[in-house]
Parts: C-alpha cells; structure tokens; sequence
C-alpha cells in the first residue's frame, strides 16, 4: 500500500513538473527570451560567434540530419580517442591504463548514442580525465542530440508550410545550455547534499572494523550522477550504478533520480502539444504513455512483492539495496527501461522472469513509454504514424495527423525505422545464441540464458544501456555487435524520422472539421496503446515464450535450470 | 435456373477458373503479401512430398497445411477474379453497342453526298452525317442540327435526350442512337480513344492502377510481412538453443498466420469493387485517385438547380392588389397562362384551378394568345378589348404605366426577400395582384445536408440568382454557404481560396466554362450531357447527368476508404490469437508449463496449427462479400465512425479468430484430420 501511495505522489509531482518545463522549453527552442537569458543569453550568443553560428538559419530535414550526424561522429572519435589515450592524459590519479580498441569503440558508441551501456567498470578502468570530458560530455551532448531531433521532428509535425525544420547547432546549443545544465546543477546540489561525494581528488583511505585498509574510490560523481539521470543516459560513476550508497544514498535521493529521468521526457510530451497549439495533442500521446507505464511498474511491481514460489518467500528481495526494498527497485526499473535510462539501482537479473520481462518489453518496443530525452516523443510519433494511418482510413478519409496527410513516403519511412528493433533485437539476439563465440556470453542454463540475450539486444538497440548481470558483455564479439547495433537503433530511426518530419513539414495543412480523425481523447489513446502493443510488443512474444514466460511457468511447477 | 442465377454461376465459374490463372508468379507478384504466401505454400509443399516420401512422421499435417496455404492463395486470387468479373459483365454489354457499322462520312459540313464508309476508319475532325436510327460511331461533337438521341446503351435511361450544336448539350457519345431527325458531328475521339472504349477498359479493370493511399498501404503491409518474416526465422535458432527444434512446415504455418493475408488477400478486390460501385451509380471515374479524393472532399459545391431546387421555379400564392379579390386575381392569372406552356405558366394554371375548383382550360372564344418576347418580357391574352398580361414587376409597371400600390409593393419586397420571384398580373391599364412564383427545394436536401455537416463536410450552394433571393434558397435549404450570380470566374476563385485553406473542393459542371473550375476542382464531376471540354476537365463523369451525384461520389469514395481500414485493422487483430494457437504447440514439449499460453484449450499441438491455418484461410472467404459489398457506412461524424468501427473490427478481430479457431480445432479433431 506504502508503494502504491508512493507511485500515485511521483506521478503527480512527475506530470506537474513536466508541465511546468513544457512552457519554459517551448520559449527557448523557439529562440525567445527567458527567465535565464539575462544569464544564459550572453553565453549563448558567444557560443554562436565562436562557432560561426547563424541560429537563425533554418535547415532542411537533410541539412538537419548531415549536421547531426557529423557532430556525433565527431564526438564519437574524440571520446574514443580519449579513452584509447587516457593514460597518457591528464586527471589519471590512479594511474589507469588503455581500455582496448573494442571497448573503447563500444564504449564510444554506447555514450554518443545515448545508450550508456557499460562493458566495462568505472571506477577501475576510467581516468577521472574519460569521465569528465569524456563520457560526462557526450551525457550533455548525446542527450541534447536527442532533444533536438525531437524538437526538429515536432516541427515537422506541427509548424506551418515552408518553415524548415530549426537549425540543429542552435538546438543542440539551447537543449545543452537551457535545459540540461541548469537542471544538472539543481539536481547535482540536491545529491550533494543527499551525500553524494564530488571531488577531484583520488580514492580515500579507510580502515575496517577488521583493521584492513580499504580505499573507497571517489570522484566528480553528483555532477556526472546528475546528467546521467537528465539526459536518461545511466553510465553510472560506480559499475555498481545507482545501488551504490555513493552514488544513490538515500531514499530521496532515489526519488529525485527517478523524478529527474522522466521530467524532460514528460516536457517532452506537453511541448508537443504546445508546438502543436493544441495541448490536448499532448495531453493523449502523454496519456498513452502514462497507461504503458503504470501497466508495465504494476507489473514489476506484482511479480517483485509477490515473491519466489521456490522459495515461499513473501517479497522477492534477491539483488536489491535493503534500503530501497521491492517497491523503489520496481519503480526505478520501470521508469528506466521506460525510458532509455541505463541507470539500476537493483539487479534486473533478479527480477522474478515476468517482473524481468517488462524491462525487456519497455526497451523492445523502442523505449517510447516517455523515453529517452526527446526520443521517446519521437518514437512514440512513429506508432502514432502507423496508428493513424492504419485506423484513420475507418472514418473514411486518406489518413492525417494534425492536419497532414500521412501517404506513401511517410509510410515507407515509418515501415524502415520500424523495422530496426526487431531486426536488431530478433536477428541480433538469434546470431548471439547460435555463434558458440558469442553464445560464450550466456552464463546460465535454461530459459534464463535466453532472457540475458535478449535484455542485452533489446538494451543496445533501444539505446538503454542497462543489463541483466551475469552475462558477458565484454566479449569482444558482444562489444562489437552490440557496439553496431547501438547505432543502428539511434540513427536507423532518427534519419527515417527527420525525413518524415521534412516530409510532413512541406504538406498543405488542412482544417479540422467533424470528419476529421480525432486524434485526442480516450478513443485515440487506446488505440495508440493497441498499436503500440500489437505492433511493438507481440512482435516479440514468441521469444519471450521461450524466456521469461517459459521461466515462470516452469518456477511455478517447481523446475529450476 | 432463373436468369440471374445462371449469370451468377457463370460469373462464380470464371473467377474459379482465373484464381488458378492468377497463379503465374507474374501475376502474384502485384501483391507481396499473397506472392509471400504463395513461395511459403510452394516451400511446404515440397517439404511435406519429401517427408511423405520418407515416411517421416507428421508427413500427414504437413500436406494439409501446404493445401491450406494454396487455398489463401487461391481464395485471394478469388476475390480478386470475382470483383474484375462483375466489372466484366458491364464490359460485354457495352462492347455490344461498338458494333462495326458503316458511317455517312462528309467532306464538309455542306457535303450533299456523303461517301459511305465502315466506322473503323473514322479519324477525330472527320464529319459525318447520322440520321434517325443510326449509331452515332464514336465520340463526337454535334456542328449542325436537333435530334433526340437514345443513350441507354451509356446511361441505363430510357428517355432520349435532345442534342444540338452550339451550347452545353453539343456533345454526343458513340453507342448512343438517334431517334429522329438528323445531326451533322464532328468526330472528336481517336479510334479506340473513345468515351466508350475508355468505360470498357475501366470497368474490366484492365486500366486499373493502384490508388496513392492503395500503394502506401502495400507498403505497409510488405514491412510488416517482413518483420514476421524476421520473428519466424529467428524463432528456429532461439527456440534450438532453448532445445526444441520446429519444423520448416510449422514454421511456415507461424509465419503466413501471422502475416497479413486477409487484408492482403483482399486488397485489390476492395478497390475494383469500389470502382464498380462507382460504374453502377453510373458514375465514371477517370482515374482512382480521384475515388479516393472523393473520400477526402470538405467542401461540395453544388449547383442550385437541379440538386437543392427542381429546375423549375412554381408558383405558390396569389396576392391582390387593393379593389381586387384573390379569386379575381387568379381568375385573371388562368387565363394569360392557359397558352404558356413553361413549367412556370402551367405551375400557375394548377394553382389558379386548385383556388377557383370549376374553371376549364379552354380559351375564351376569339382571344389571340400573345408569347412571351424578349422586348416586352411579357405574355398574356387578348379578347374583346381584354388584355390580360403577366410579367415581371418592371415590365408590367411599364406596361400599365402605374406603379403597384404601396400594400402590393411591400408585399413584393417581401417575395423576393424570401427568395420567391413575384409576377405582376394586369387587366389592361390595372395592376391586379401579384403571382408568388417560388424555388421548391427537393424534399430530402434539408437532411441530406445536414448529415454531410455532420461528416465535417461544407456544402457551398451556386446559383446565378441575385444574393437576396440566394441567401432565402441557401437558408430553407440549409447550406453552409452560397455563391450569388455566380461566374465561371468567381466559382474558380472560390474553389482556389477553398484550396489556400487546405481543403478539398469537389463539385459539378457541364458547360464549356465550367471546365477551368472542374480542372481546378480535386474532384470534378461532368454530366454526360456537358461539353467535351467539360468532361475532359473533370475527373469523374456521370453519365446519368445528374448533379445530386456528387454526394453518391463521396459517399463511395469514403465507404472505400474504410472498408480497406476495417480490414487491415481486423487483419492485424487476428494476429494475437494466433500466436496464441501456435506457439503453445510450438513449445509445449520443451517446456510444458508453456501450456498455460493454450487458452482455447485446442485438442493437440497438430490441430492448433492446422486450426490457425485453416481459420486464416477461411476468413478470406468470410470476408469477400464484405470486400465486395464495402462495408457498412452511415454518415456521422469520424469520432463516432472511429468509434463503432474500432469497435467491430477492432474488437472483433481480436475476439473472432479464438472463437474461429476453437471451433475449427473441435471440428478437426471430430474429423480425425490431426
């Protein structure tokens, strides 16, 4: 009951602070002033005349698209440089070595895409030097790159004829400087406060009760913590992630985390409909969101409380921080697979199978139950694509969203974004099982072994980062294909989705009348949910089947593998 | 067997016979979901003659599937062969009127002997002579010369139609028959251009071409065929590592299941049997696209006369001047009308008798009729000293040289306020009353309009009337908006800012100068009776030449919209149940707790698979009259269409295929088939 109050309060204060940053985001991707600019104004100007920015420039759906993916393959080579040199760089108080060439590269493309899926272990392979201008930065920027394909793509659907889709370099600029930092430092001073340590110096030196020498390590943690959380990234400081007391001490601070993963993308949702200049727009995109996303925590929920009939306990407690208990580790694996948030703070792997198999479905689907920083708008924009056009020719007209006839372009490009998850997924995953080298990563018998392989395809391809435990990820062949795969599920739907934005953008808009398909209210909410269901999720049931459904069931009749 | 039944075996007896024609991969091809299935039906074939051969186990199922399989092939061949068949009856029947024939060819319109020559040859610009009883050879335009021409061959309507040179009515359509009199035309179609051959090729669908919205939803459904393409051939690795190994033929069975056949299947027969529709409420689409805009259209423009109001204005009410009495009036009004034989002059004698109850029409002896002219824009009677006229009010005023008392004119004012058109009636140099001559809206227009508002659909009302007398019809008539003394030019600007605003405008015209409006139009529909220049603007033509049809054009258009909807939609539903047919008999052996995911309770993993099979190729044929039919449509608004179709297909197509395939599984067992 404890736990279900508690949900009902993060939902209220999630939705209220959501709407509150959708006005204020709205105001600043539109380039007008706000309460920061006397600030922020003067920094933003000087960035553009460094950098030769005219942010009045408006860019086609392929200026956009070459823009970005320039700049991330721009980052993606600093930040594997970085790590391939970081012993010979500076801020290396404990003298790390290289990571190797697979590593880096998966870890490369892990941060620039926003995935944050960790192969290696923080603390013990990262200088302070590859954390800070290393990941830290691509934590502001891969996230920004997401909020600003999402505002590009709003656009799209929502701007009058002729406008052009924004300039990405002034997007990128204000979703850095706006909206990440400023909720980076409130969010960093909370957790600072809370006693999250945040420093420059190397590890410290503690005795035991037992009178051995333990060195704790420590670092600039609050502040990566904090954009790790904004920009649902999730590379934690520590490889023991958010269920390390350093880097989530308290039950506030948890809170706080799961409040600040989901705030932007909740904005997201309420800028939608803003852009739109029709808030009920946003108010059913983010009710269809809202229902995937208390369906799929009751479930975590129900299947972590209920406990392990193996084991006739009450609660099923195996992996978890005591201090969080059943009811914190549901909510946080939710709203981070929810979104494409790779932070823990409980063993997933541990998670009763059904409990387990809702993280797996979350990322599967795309992560668009809120999502990543303006990803999960976009993807979500995707189903609506396909909803619309399926269901908007049963009131008898050419199918149309905010106005816009959905036709074949825009269907071909939805068709070939929407293929990548279960091409990464399905095909990724099936490769992964049947190839001994990379079937080596499987560490457990039984269904259990095939659930692993499918959180860890689903994480790389929906961008998440997160892991079931006890799977080898540090396979070279696994860095490698999921390294590949990370990308595909980034750019295989940004580019597809820019395009369907610039194609949408250019359509003569055409007026509502009563024949118009409605696109708010509970009818359209359903079936988006329906589309996002049937569509997104049974894709994935027959190999869920022989998952985690077959591990429950064969728990329940007592069998173990 | 009664007439109609034997054409309807025939029709069933050639669209067997092409669904197996339809089986080239050429033709398969068109269609990535059924060619899909065909190669997998083709696969499981092979496999199961091998295991047959082998006397493998299971060789049994496994023909029985592959024979499913070629059945949803074949019943969706079916469904297309049986919609192209209905449209090909038509075809024959006009076919028939093409007859060769031999033609009176002129050298020039004054030609005394035209040179007899066979219709074949006849080139466009050629004049020719047909006089009563001859076959007009093709498409042509009258330059000389009345006849009345019988085009029921065209239109289905037994009364022949007046053509003439010069004006809206100079067009005339090869197939049709003068009935009197004779006509010198100048050919305007190129042998096998004609209006005729362009309606044969139609309707055979021999010219047909996918729709925009067609195409993007192949589209659609190809990715979607290749996504369950992905979720089937991965299954076979994950389900080895997971120790059980799925036969090819099972697999086949997941993946046609799961794919979108029933939409697929169904697809093209939707869209021929959307044309046909059209062809039956002999309507003429020149292209599909159009049928499709039809569905789209926001704002309808639609001529007063003839779809609001009869063509005709009648009269309504007598009203007298001061010192006369209505009776007198009316007497007065018989008489000057008992010779005009306008709608208008007999309107007024029927109400003039209605009042006055024994009055006959026989003139006063010695009265000498005078005929409206154009100078005096009057008509009436003369006997003994008694000129009796009627006319309009400033006609008449100049006539008698009086003005209409004060009570009168106020009552005139009133008339035309309320969109009447008041009459003077004098006896000599007295004016006697008025005559309230009124536009009569069609009974049924009111609603009409009112349910196309309730679709979000405008109508506009066009009329050359002066606004006052527009905006009193538009009011009774309930339309949205009115186009006074409207213009060709004003009716293309008010389409182009229609346009500007995004809407689509679809409307009606025949004479020359309609054509830039129906070019510009995102629908036009020309009357059969219009101009070339009219038709060859217009998009869709109606060959019973009447304007109400615009409404009937979007009503098909949307109707075609939603079946193709209703089905993808009830297609994609159905998947759900058959994942849960199949994988539980799938997996149940390596893992049986997977037992729990059979909840129709099917007898054995064998006949769950035959089950889904069979149910998916069953429900093509369930579905065909729907295809064919179109689905259900009453006009209301999309939140509520959305609403009930969600519902029904939705809805249904979700519970359908448990109950479906349940039943299927007990009649397999009882049957020992699996």
């Amino acid at each position: 009951m404890q736990d279900l109050i508690g949900y009902v309060l993060f939902c209220a204060v999630l939705t209220a602070g959501g709407w509150v940053l959708a006005p204020f985001m709205a105001r600043v991707y539109a380039g007008e002033r706000s309460f920061l600019s006397p600030v922020l104004g003067p920094v933003e100007r000087g960035l553009y005349r460094l950098c030769g920015i005219d942010p009045g420039v408006r860019q086609s759906w392929r200026g956009y698209a070459l823009a970005l993916l320039a700049f991330n393959l721009l980052g993606f080579v600093a930040l594997y440089l970085i790590l391939r040199l970081q012993q010979f760089l500076p801020l290396n108080p404990q003298g790390i070595g290289a990571i190797s060439p697979d590593l880096a590269f998966n870890t490369a493309v892990s941060f620039v895409t926003n995935t944050n899926w960790q192969a290696y272990s923080g603390e013990a392979q990262l200088s302070h030097l590859s954390q800070m201008a290393g990941l830290t930065v691509q934590n502001f920027v891969s996230a920004a790159t997401g909020m600003a394909v999402g505002v590009a793509v709003i656009r799209g659907f929502t701007a009058p004829k002729g406008v052009g889709l924004g300039n990405f370099w002034a997007d990128m600029t204000r979703s850095v400087l706006y909206v990440l930092l400023p909720l980076s430092v409130i969010l960093a001073i909370l957790l600072i406060l809370q006693g999250v340590p945040q420093t420059l110096l190397g590890g410290a030196h503690a005795t035991t009760l037992e009178g051995a020498q333990q060195v704790i390590p420590r670092g600039p943690v609050a502040s990566q913590i904090a954009i790790k959380q904004l920009g649902t990234n999730g590379g934690g400081f520590f490889g023991a992630n958010s269920a390390h007391p350093l880097e989530n001490p308290t039950v506030l601070s948890n809170m706080a985390q799961c409040l600040s993963i989901l705030l932007i993308p909740v904005g997201f949702c309420f800028l939608f409909g803003r852009m739109a200049r029709d808030r009920r727009q946003g108010w059913a995109i983010y009710a269809a969101m809202g229902v995937l996303f208390l369906a799929g925590l009751l479930a975590i929920w129900l299947g972590e409380s209920g406990g392990n009939p193996a084991l006739g306990l009450a609660s099923n407690l195996e992996g978890k921080e005591m201090r969080f208990g059943t009811g914190l580790s549901a909510l946080w694996a939710e709203v981070t697979t929810a979104a494409s948030n790779g932070s823990v703070n409980a063993m997933h792997d541990s998670f009763m199978p059904l409990a387990g198999m809702v993280p797996i479905i979350n990322m599967a689907i795309g992560e668009v139950i809120f999502g990543g920083v303006g990803s999960g708008l976009y993807g979500m924009l995707l189903y609506v694509v396909l909803a619309v056009f399926l269901a908007g020719l049963m009131v008898g007209r050419t199918p149309e969203y905010l106005g816009r006839k959905i036709e074949g372009r825009e269907v071909t490009l939805a068709m070939l974004a929407f293929l990548s998850m279960p091409l990464g997924i399905l095909v990724g995953g099936a490769i992964s099982v049947t190839v001994p080298t990379a079937a080596a990563a499987i560490q457990e018998a039984g269904p259990h072994g095939l659930s692993e392989t499918l959180y860890a395809y689903a994480s790389a391809v929906g961008n998440n980062g997160s892991a079931f435990a006890g799977w080898g990820a540090a396979l070279p062949w696994q860095t490698t294909a999921l390294g590949l795969l990370m990308i595909l599920g980034r750019f295989a739907i940004i580019v597809p989705m820019l395009a369907i934005a610039g194609s949408m953008i250019g359509k003569q808009q055409s007026p509502v009348t009563a024949g118009t398909f409605p696109t708010h209210g509970p009818l359209f909410v359903t079936l988006l949910v329906l589309t996002v269901v049937i569509l997104g999720a049974l894709t994935f049931f027959p190999v869920l089947a022989l998952g985690p459904v077959a591990e429950q069931t064969a728990l329940s009749a007592g069998q173990t593998f | 067997m009664s007439p109609d039944i034997t054409a309807r075996s025939e029709l069933y007896g050639t669209a067997f016979r092409a669904s197996f024609r339809k089986l080239q991969p050429r033709a398969l091809m068109g269609n990535p979901v059924i060619f899909v299935t065909a190669v997998t039906a083709a696969l499981t074939t092979v496999l199961s003659l091998r295991d047959l051969a082998l006397g493998t186990e299971g060789a049994g199922i496994g023909l029985q599937v592959a024979f499913w399989l070629w059945l949803c092939v074949l019943f969706a061949n079916f469904a297309e062969a049986l919609a192209e068949g209905r449209g090909k009856a038509r075809a024959d029947n006009l076919r028939a009127t093409k007859a060769e024939t031999v033609v009176k060819l002129m050298a020039h319109a004054d030609d005394p002997a035209p040179r007899q020559v066979p219709s074949s040859g006849l080139r466009a610009g050629q004049i020719v002579l047909v006089e009563a009883g001859d076959l007009i050879p093709t498409d042509a335009e009258v330059i000389r010369g009345v006849a009345s021409v019988d085009e029921s061959a065209i239109t289905g309507e037994s009364a022949p139609v007046i053509r003439e040179s010069g004006g809206d009515r100079s067009s005339v359509t090869g197939g049709t028959r003068i009935v009197s009199d004779h006509l010198v035309i100048r050919i305007t179609a190129e042998p096998g251009k004609s209006f005729l051959d362009r309606m044969i090729s139609l309707v055979e669908g021999a010219e047909r071409q996918k729709t925009p919205n067609e195409i993007a939803l192949n589209i659609l459904l190809a990715g979607l065929t290749l996504i369950f393409l992905f979720v089937t051939v991965t299954l076979e690795p994950f389900a080895r590592y997971s120790g059980v190994v799925i036969p090819v033929i099972t697999l086949a069975a997941l993946f046609v299941t799961l794919i979108p056949t029933t939409i697929g299947g169904l697809l093209s027969a939707i869209g021929i049997a959307g044309m046909d529709r059209l062809v039956r409420a002999n309507v003429i689409a020149k292209s599909g696209r159009a049928v499709e805009a039809a569905g789209d259209v926001d704002t309808l423009l639609l001529d007063k006369t003839g779809t609001i109001t009869f063509g005709n204005r009648m009269a309504d009410a007598f009203v007298p001047a001061r010192g006369t009495d209505e009776r007198g009036l009316a007497m007065a009004a018989f008489l000057a009308s008992l010779s005009d034989e306008t709608p208008e002059g007999k309107s007024i004698v029927e109400l003039a008798e209605k009042l006055l109850k024994d009055v006959t029409r026989i003139p006063e002896p010695g009265s000498e009729p005078v005929p409206f002219s154009a100078q005096t824009r009057l008509s009436g009677v003369d006997f003994s000293g008694t000129r009796l006229r009627k006319g309009a009010v400033d006609a008449i005023e100049r006539f008698t040289g009086q003005k209409a008392d004060t009570a009168l004119h106020a009552r005139i004012e009133e008339i035309a306020r309320s969109g009447g058109t008041p009459l003077l009636v004098a006896e000599n140099e007295r004016i006697l009353g008025a005559i309230h001559l009124k536009d009569v809206i069609k009974p049924g227009v009111r609603e009409r309009f009112a349910e196309l508002r309730a679709m979000g659909i405008r109508t506009v009302m066009i009329t050359g009337d002066n606004p006052l007398t527009a905006a009193a019809i538009a009011a009774e008539a309930g339309v949205d908006d009115f186009l006074a003394e409207a213009t060709p030019e004003m009716k293309l600007d008010y389409i182009r800012r229609e346009q500007a605003g995004g809407r689509l405008v679809a409307m009606c015209g025949d004479g020359s100068n309609d054509a830039p409006a129906l070019a510009q139009a995102d629908v036009g529909v020309a009357m059969n009776s219009g101009t070339p220049a009219a038709k060859e603007a217009a998009n869709l033509i109606d060959l019973d030449s009447d304007p109400t049809k615009l409404i009937e054009v979007v009503m098909v258009g949307k109707q075609l919209l939603i079946s193709r909807g209703a089905l993808t939609t009830f297609s994609l539903a159905n998947d759900v149940a058959k994942y849960f047919a199949i994988l539980p008999a799938v997996f149940v052996a390596a893992y049986p707790g997977l037992g729990v995911l059979n909840v129709m309770g099917l007898e054995s993993p064998q006949s769950a698979i035959l089950s889904a099979v069979i149910f998916n190729a069953l429900i093509i044929v369930a579905l065909i009259p729907l295809a064919l039919r179109g689905v259900g449509y009453q006009p209301a608004s999309a939140a509520a269409l959305l609403r009930r179709n969600l519902t029904i297909y939705g809805l249904g197509g979700l519970v359908a295929p448990f109950v479906g395939i349940k039943l299927i599984d007990m009649g397999v067992t009882a049957l020992g088939l699996a």
